[in-house]
């Protein structure tokens, strides 16, 4: 034991106020305020810290293997953009689902939860600091993309090539953001980190495959494959453009695999027991 | 004041806690006494909104706790001083408490100053705290929002002899402010030194409660002789109930002057003669426990 480290306490008998007083009415805790914390959560551990270093460090060496590899045709800035992206899908849901499953895998929900003993909000804070991280890791994958892609050009002596449209940019981040949705709706239904990581990689590497396969298979499955598998149709977003009928399947196969789940999993964590 | 009124929780197959009441007083100590996997931290998750009742309710001051708007300013908790992201450190983690309680920053010095934790140990990761630090580190946390309610559950657990003379010092200056302290523990010396009131508790159901004096009195006398036997023997005569231990000391159900007075009558000699406090009250936690002790009580 080294508590024997510690320095005597102060006298703890002195308690600073009188406890028998009537105190003013206290506000109830503002979501700004559950934001900011949730914030800082995301950050303030090594693992944290790391995960969002490594978003950075990915797409720097994503975008160096596409000027050191990528022929030169390749070298627009379309080829960097995807490139950044790729890393990204599997960052960003893993920041997801930590954010949601630390609480349980850590125990540190005993403390956020007594704290704040309305547990959807929190769920929510964390959603919309999640979709916030994931917005401004793509943003700055795109700008290091950008800069190598006039690199490259540099490189190679030509101009550079800016063949993308901001509306293509806005459906890769749409994309990403969808996944990372994915990932914490996992980590809500799930609420242990290495159940919940398995379970989107399964969703990211295997699920892509199996489906691909009954598709080639049964044809009837082929015929409502983009009304089913959320993950082939916001795949679909990387083209830059949906027509009406994917937008409808987006909405369709993202119920199933977003709202539903999510809505299931914020009921399941309201009612079940923090241990 | 927490108010807990027949409060119970199932679980499948089994009753954790079994039509529970009781009430914590401000400007008392209220322990709750029993043995592992007796319901007291299943009670106290229920009282912190943690863990839903099966039925029955707990409220602090007449509001559920989960109607409490910002409960950290109201009730501070430690249930488990391990239940940390072991990344973090101390400071932070008193930091984040903060943020949420909507505290200036201030208070995260002034709390880590008032539980003994030095600013090297607060920029350290609570993995490689010990036991003890956490449990300073948690009663830090519990008591940042300067809440007039304190739920405690095994608080002395990992301290170290002057940190647990410290948390009774704690504790006692709080009830003597005003606050309401619920704590609870298996070890009934730990808790008899610091609590005014008792709540004992034995198979998810309330055995024993009162004042510490109300169940202590009636809880007879310590006395030992050279020759057991003789003096058991008189205080048969006299007909004082009375149970002999292995080591030789009896416990009789009668103050110490009326067996001082039988014994010089039988004309035995005593080596020892004391009211029994502590050892009546552990006798009776003992009997009221026995049957959902998980081991049997040692004779």
């Amino acid at each position: 034991m080294s508590t024997a480290t510690t320095t005597a306490p102060r006298s703890a008998a002195t308690t600073p106020t009188d406890l028998a007083a009537p105190r003013p009415d206290l506000a109830a805790i503002p979501f700004t305020r559950l934001l900011g914390v949730e914030a800082r959560k995301t950050f303030d551990t090594r693992s944290g810290f790391w995960l969002l270093a490594g978003i950075g460090i990915a797409a720097t060496l994503a975008t160096a293997a596409v000027i050191v590899f990528a022929p030169d045709s390749a070298q627009v800035y379309g080829s960097f953009a995807q490139a950044v992206g790729f890393p990204m899908a599997l960052l960003l849901p893993v920041v997801a689902v930590l954010a949601v499953t630390s609480e349980w895998s850590q125990r540190s929900g005993l403390t956020t939860f007594t704290l704040v003993p309305r547990r959807g909000r929190v769920l929510l804070a964390k959603g919309v600091v999640a979709v916030a991280v994931g917005v401004v890791s793509m943003l700055l994958a795109m700008g290091i993309g950008a800069l190598g892609n006039l690199l490259g050009a540099a490189i190679n002596g030509v101009d550079p090539v800016w063949d993308s449209s901001v509306q293509q940019l806005a459906m890769i981040v749409l994309a990403n953001v969808l996944g990372l949705l994915v990932g914490f709706t996992l980590g809500v239904l799930l609420r242990s980190s290495p159940a919940a990581i398995t379970a989107y990689v399964v969703y990211w590497f295997l699920l892509p495959t199996m489906f691909g396969l009954l598709a080639a298979y049964q044809s009837w499955f082929a015929d409502v494959q983009g009304w089913i598998d959320f993950q082939y149709s916001s795949t679909l977003l990387y083209e830059g453009d949906l027509s009406a009928t994917e937008w409808a399947h987006l909405g369709v196969s993202g119920l199933l695999w977003l709202v539903l789940p999510l809505a299931v999993g914020v009921l399941l964590v309201r009612r079940s027991e923090v241990k | 004041m927490i108010t807990i009124e027949s409060l119970t929780k199932r679980y499948a197959g089994s009753t954790a806690v079994d039509d529970v009441s009781f009430t914590a007083r401000p400007g008392r100590v209220t322990g709750f006494l029993g043995p592992n996997g007796a319901g007291k931290s299943t009670t106290m998750r229920v009282v912190v909104g943690l863990t839903p009742a099966t039925s029955g309710s707990a409220t602090i001051d007449g509001r559920r706790f989960c109607d409490l708007p910002n409960p950290g300013r109201e009730v501070g908790v430690l249930l488990d001083a391990s239940a940390q992201h072991a990344g973090r450190t101390g400071r932070e983690i008193l930091r984040i408490a903060a943020a949420t309680m909507g505290l200036p920053r201030a208070r995260v010095a002034e709390m880590l100053d008032r539980v003994g934790l030095t600013d090297r140990e607060a920029e350290r990761r609570v993995r490689h705290y010990s036991l003890g630090m956490r449990q300073r580190l948690g009663v830090a946390t519990a008591l940042i929002g300067d809440p007039r309610v304190l739920v405690l559950d095994e608080p002395a657990n990992g301290l170290d002899p002057a940190g647990i003379r410290w948390m009774r010092d704690l504790l006692r200056g709080y009830a003597d402010a005003g606050g309401t302290v619920l704590l609870s523990s298996h070890l009934l010396h730990e808790i008899e030194v610091v609590a005014d009131d008792l709540v004992v508790i034995g198979h998810g159901r309330v055995v024993a409660q009162g004042t510490k004096a109300e169940l202590l009195a009636g809880a007879g006398s310590v006395v030992r002789a050279l020759d057991t036997a003789a003096l058991a023997a008189a205080l048969d005569a006299a007909g004082i109930d009375h149970t002999v231990a292995p080591d030789g000391a009896v416990l009789a159900t009668a103050e110490a002057a009326r067996i001082g007075t039988v014994a010089h009558t039988a004309g035995v000699p005593l080596t020892e003669l004391r009211s029994a406090d502590s050892a009546g009250l552990e006798e009776m936690f003992l009997e009221l426990t026995a049957s959902s002790q998980r081991e049997g009580v040692a004779a």
